[in-house]
């Protein structure tokens, strides 16, 4: 690869597996982002991470490299300790023998250099000042994943990876493990890579997207622009969906609902818990999505949106995909075959798109 | 009690003590090593290490003897350095209780390493922990338990050996008579009371040290572990 890269992590990794299972991913990704890795289960995120990591051995003419800092290639294997990771795994793996307090000072007292995060700012992100004395077996799932989550910060990482960090927790502990890795993303120029194969997760957090299937890189960019477009895997899918960027603009307690602008459409959904003025992502999935030629005036469902046609899905299948332009941002609509030829529709027309508004929501809207 | 006897138990537990901690020393890396490897290799060391389990120890004390004669290459290298012969010495009871001894402090070792999960050890490396350090900061917490089995399984079986010394150390009062042959000498000799003292201290040592070590591993037992 030509010339050192400033902020990036190029990875060329190539390693095999059990039962003829192959990984194989070629890739530079920018070092101040958090990228999620999405993938079926048995696609290989798993084993991607731990040969960043350097807890697998990759096949010789690997390389992997963050900035100008070569951990892997053809000569030389950096050893794990050197690498200045952090590692939230899926089973947090904290050590037995220490109690919280202990697990956060291990981190602390091999951490190489002094640096911005301190302790203190890491208890209060993750909520862990009542669990500092705890011995790590009396701690729930949620609780533990929290400890590892900070354990890993407190190593002052040059790269945070995550291994489906929530996919044990039950939803209350996972929406509140996933705002605290909202804050942390905001408040930390950390990089990350994200593993899941939960795509609301990864529509909440994440601004790039590898997708892995059976061990190859099939997609990778912008999450909000593959997102919206008709052709990739995350399209095919049952649950595709486009996610767009929206303010809060007002909340109306009345009838318990908040208003939110997307690029100066107001679309409503159930309160959310935000300050007016904050930017959240919402995610609306395609089969949510329906169409018509003219504005109804007599409809149930409040948000109807100006949008016109960008792109109709060529398929021969009985439904297909439409993608809408909402402003600058786009809305994808699953609708019959049918349908589509009933109306004739074609790309260019100006049309209004109904969105259910639970359908927006994808984040808990109990404060609590 | 008489000098002699009093002499066999200092020596008795004189050797018991240096076997120990020099088993510890060998013992940890060799179980760690044990613990990490499966294949032919560690297999057969394995097999070795276990011999003295099952081999009558005067089969060990034979071929030791044998080795440690004045005329072999061991014999004459440490009459060069040391001055003094190997064979009859307390330093031929040491090298021969090491090896004696050495299954009852690898075995538990290597059990207690094998249990230790090999996630925590990558755990503690991506927390930049150096194989050292996280020996010295998960594996020796985590089996500590296991150590003071360990020590305390070696410290009383050397101290009931008998075949072994008597082939290679013979019965110098004062430098190779321990308490196990002191012991024989006195039945041989007929002097029952004084076999009655130094057998009875046996059975009273090592049910104490037998009970102290089960009573503790009851109350509780290996809670270090996830």
């Amino acid at each position: 690869m030509a010339g050192a890269c400033l902020n990036a992590l190029t990875l060329d990794i190539k390693c095999s597996g059990n039962n003829g299972f192959s990984l194989e991913v070629n890739c530079q990704l920018s070092a101040n982002a958090i990228t999620a890795v999405y993938g079926p289960s048995g696609s290989g995120k798993s084993t991607l991470l731990d040969c960043i990591a350097g807890l697998r051995q990759t096949a010789s003419g690997s390389i992997i490299r963050l900035n100008n800092e070569t951990w892997q290639d053809a000569s030389n294997t950096m050893p794990v300790w050197q690498r200045h990771i952090g590692y939230v795994f899926q089973d947090a793996r904290l050590f037995p023998h220490l109690n919280v307090q202990h697990n956060l000072d291990y981190a602390l007292t091999r951490r190489p250099r002094s640096v911005d995060i301190q302790l203190e700012q890491v208890i209060n992100w993750l909520e862990l000042d009542e669990l500092l004395s705890r011995s790590t077996d009396t701690l729930s799932a949620g609780q533990k994943q929290r400890v590892a989550i900070g354990r890993a910060l407190l190593s002052a990482p040059q790269l945070l990876l995550l291994d489906e960090p929530l996919a044990n927790l039950d939803h209350a502990a996972r929406q509140q493990c996933l705002r605290c890795l909202q804050r942390l993303s905001q408040e930390l120029q950390l990089p990350m890579l994200y593993v899941s194969h939960d795509i609301e997760e990864v529509s909440q957090l994440a601004d790039h997207l590898l997708l892995l299937e059976q061990g190859r890189l099939v997609e990778q960019g912008s999450l909000l622009a593959l997102c919206s477009t008709l052709d990739t895997r995350l399209s095919r899918e049952e649950q595709a969906a486009a996610i767009v960027t929206a303010k809060v603009s007002q909340h109306d307690m009345k009838y318990g609902l908040s208003e939110l602008t997307v690029d100066g459409h107001s679309v409503w959904v159930n309160h959310l818990p935000h300050a007016i003025g904050q930017s959240r992502r919402i995610r609306i999935p395609a089969r949510d999505v329906s169409v018509c030629l003219r504005r109804p005036l007599d409809s149930s469902i409040l948000n109807i949106l100006p949008v016109s046609v960008v792109e109709i899905e060529d398929a021969n299948t009985a439904r297909l995909l439409l993608r809408l332009s909402l402003g600058s941002q786009y809305l994808l609509a699953r609708i019959t075959r049918k349908s589509c030829v009933q109306l004739g529709l074609r790309v260019g027309d100006k049309i209004y798109a109904q969105i259910k508004s639970a359908a927006l929501l994808m984040e808990s809207t109990d404060p609590a | 009690m008489s000098n002699t006897e009093l002499d066999a138990i200092y020596l008795t537990i004189a050797l018991a003590s240096i076997t120990t901690v020099l088993l510890l020393i060998v013992s940890t890396p060799l179980a760690w090593w044990l613990s990490r490897r499966r294949g032919s290799v560690s297999a057969l060391l394995e097999a070795v290490v276990a011999m003295p389990l099952i081999l009558p120890p005067t089969v060990l004390g034979f071929y030791l003897l044998l080795l440690f004669a004045p005329d072999t290459f061991l014999g004459r290298l440490w009459q060069q350095l040391t001055g003094s012969q190997l064979a009859f010495s307390f330093s031929a009871l040491v090298i021969g209780s090491v090896i004696y001894s050495l299954p009852f402090v690898v075995q538990p070792l290597q059990t207690a390493f094998e249990r230790i999960p090999h996630n925590l050890l990558q755990a503690s490396a991506t927390l930049g922990a150096r194989p050292l350090d996280q020996f010295r900061s998960l594996v020796l917490p985590l089996s500590r338990r296991s150590f003071v089995t360990a020590a305390s399984l070696g410290f009383a079986h050397t101290v009931g050996e008998f075949g072994v010394v008597l082939m290679i150390g013979g019965n110098i009062p004062g430098e190779t008579q321990v308490l196990s042959i002191a012991l024989y000498d006195s039945v041989e000799s007929l002097r029952f009371n004084e076999a009655h003292r130094l057998a009875g201290a046996l059975v009273v040592f090592s049910l104490a040290l037998l009970f102290l070590l089960y009573r503790r591993d009851r109350q509780s037992a290996w809670r270090v572990r996830a």
